[in-house]
């Protein structure tokens, strides 16, 4: 058995069939919005401010006596997706800055044209040596110009401690042990 | 040479050929003007109505958009699918274009400069002439949707040559009543500004039109019906909001200029707002008192140069408010469908319409 609903239209009446309702309606509700703050944001002015949490541009920062955390473990290297990352290890005989970074990276460059933002190499840092900071307009004239080095990437990403502080941490327990990290 | 020139712009011949040169210049740079600018007040009023911004960048305020605007599209490439029927392809947007500053013509836009009357051309015929190339415009539309040899296109250029036969009925009809009413005007009774104003003019022509309502009060309060119908086929004329079917940019994904690119599509646009800005100056001439106001002896013709420039000023306001109006009244009301609109105009308007002459001719002859 077909299953039937009638739904009943009601007739428009006379006021309402010449047009007039929806006239005045339509014309309160444009003046309305006519006057209404308007939500548009003047980008390159003002800017939006992303929420905590946001992936933007994966940055490397430094600790907070200034030095690269990074150790060139490559684990970034092998997880990123598209292959944005390439990091040339120091190899041996690098010298040494500072105790605990030995195997700072050579060079260490992202690919922005080729990053998805999808954060696994902040993820997968056992340093806490990069992060997805809260740039999210990149813009160059080149593609070389959109390879990031190292020290673009350190220069963009500063000193920043994840909440942890591993490396602060560290440094306490170096010190507490005599040594000068 | 030089002093021969100078002679004959001395001889009545001369001095018509210079005068309607110089008023074809000044109308036609102001017509562009209100062109250009209808679109940047187009595009602010539907930003602010959707609570946006619009173009604000070029320019304070975004003033300067229309120069913008115009060197893109002369110099985006002008590419010609090679699907079309080349010659219509090329012809229709002049087509589209032309009868919109022809109709400019006998639009009198002002009373006196001097001794000049403010008007191109002081046609006897008038409100016959313009019925006469305003409908022409479909033709552009309709060949645009012809030549493109596309679908949609096409179903916009058939849906044009339907809403004009709906339509141009009605609106030659609700003008009849408008010339009833004003030809009991007595030339003879009036003062000298106008015995010069309206010198060799007879029923028809528009200058009538506006003296009638200068002396008696404006006809859309003597002719309301006329006025309603009038502006609902002025909608559907200039393809404007609730009747855009040709182009209906949902459905038809912009219509009859689809396969139009550069300055072409350029001229189908520059064609809309300038068949917009006829209507609206039409409009004010028939039924808001034309150059007229009554305050001020605003409503005699211009005496002097000031009063003169005065009432061109008045007049270019007036239509300033039309233009407004039409503009807004495209971000306030959804289009009408194809059926509901071709209901409105053979079954509504113009019954509406005739009646209205009827009751017009009735009342008038009651009253004589």
């Amino acid at each position: 058995m077909i299953c039937q609903m009638v739904i009943k239209r009601r007739k428009l009446n006379l006021w309402e069939r010449l047009y007039l309702p929806a006239i005045i309606g339509g014309f309160k509700v444009t003046v309305r919005h006519f006057f209404k703050k308007k939500v548009t944001m003047q980008y390159p002015e003002e800017k939006w401010v992303v929420p905590a949490g946001y992936r933007g541009a994966p940055y490397l920062v430094k600790d907070q006596d200034g030095r690269t955390k990074c150790v060139s473990c490559q684990l970034c290297e092998f997880v990123c997706p598209p292959k944005a990352i390439r990091i040339t290890p120091p190899g041996p005989g690098g010298v040494p800055e500072a105790g605990n970074v030995e195997k700072a990276p050579k060079e260490f460059e992202i690919n922005m044209l080729r990053c998805i933002f999808c954060g696994y190499c902040q993820e997968v840092c056992p340093e806490e040596a990069i992060f997805l900071m809260k740039d999210y307009s990149l813009t160059g004239t080149s593609r070389a110009e959109m390879i990031y080095d190292k020290e673009k990437l350190l220069a963009l990403g500063g000193v920043h401690q994840d909440k942890i502080e591993k490396w602060k941490h560290k440094a306490l327990e170096a010190r507490a042990q005599g040594m000068e990290p | 040479m030089i002093q021969a020139i100078i002679d004959w712009f001395g001889t009545s011949v001369g001095q018509f050929t210079l005068f309607s040169a110089l008023k074809i210049l000044g109308v036609f740079s102001v017509v562009m003007f209100i062109v250009a600018y209808a679109v940047w007040v187009e595009r602010r009023v539907a930003a602010f109505i959707q609570d946006r911004c619009g173009p604000n960048r070029v320019g304070p305020f975004g003033l300067l958009q229309p120069a913008a605007d115009a060197i893109k599209a002369f110099l985006k490439e002008d590419f010609t699918p090679a699907h079309v029927r080349k010659t219509y392809y090329w012809l229709a947007p002049a087509i589209v274009m032309i009868p919109s500053l022809l109709t400019v013509a006998i639009i009198p836009f002002g009373s006196l400069l001097g001794s000049q009357k403010m008007v191109i051309a002081d046609l006897n015929v008038g409100i016959l002439y313009t019925f006469g190339i305003v409908s022409l415009g479909v033709y552009g539309i309709v060949l645009a949707g012809y030549a493109a040899r596309s679908k949609y296109p096409f179903i916009g250029g058939i849906r044009s040559s339907a809403q004009m036969i709906s339509y141009e009925i009605a609106m030659g009809m609700a003008v009849v009543p408008l010339f009833l009413i004003a030809c009991g005007l007595d030339v003879q009774q009036l003062s000298a500004g106008w015995q010069e104003l309206l010198e060799g003019t007879s029923s028809l022509n528009l200058n009538r039109l506006v003296t009638w309502q200068a002396v008696n009060g404006w006809l859309i309060f003597y002719a309301p019906l006329s006025f309603i119908i009038f502006l609902a086929a002025m909608f559907a004329e200039t393809n404007r909001m609730p009747f855009d079917l040709p182009e209906s940019e949902q459905e038809l994904a912009g219509g009859y200029n689809v396969e139009y690119s550069s300055m072409k599509f350029a001229l189908f646009f520059m064609g809309e707002y300038a068949n917009m800005t006829a209507a609206a100056a039409l409009m004010v001439t028939l039924f808001l008192g034309g150059w007229s106001l009554p305050v001020a002896g605003l409503d005699q013709p211009g005496a002097t140069v000031w009063a003169g420039l005065l009432h061109i000023g008045i007049f270019l306001a007036k239509m300033v408010v039309i233009i407004f109006m039409v503009i807004w009244v495209r971000w306030m009301w959804p289009r009408f469908r194809y059926d509901q609109l071709m209901d409105l105009g053979w079954r509504r308007f113009i019954p509406l319409a005739l009646a209205n002459i009827v009751v017009t001719a009735v009342v008038l002859w009651v009253k004589s």
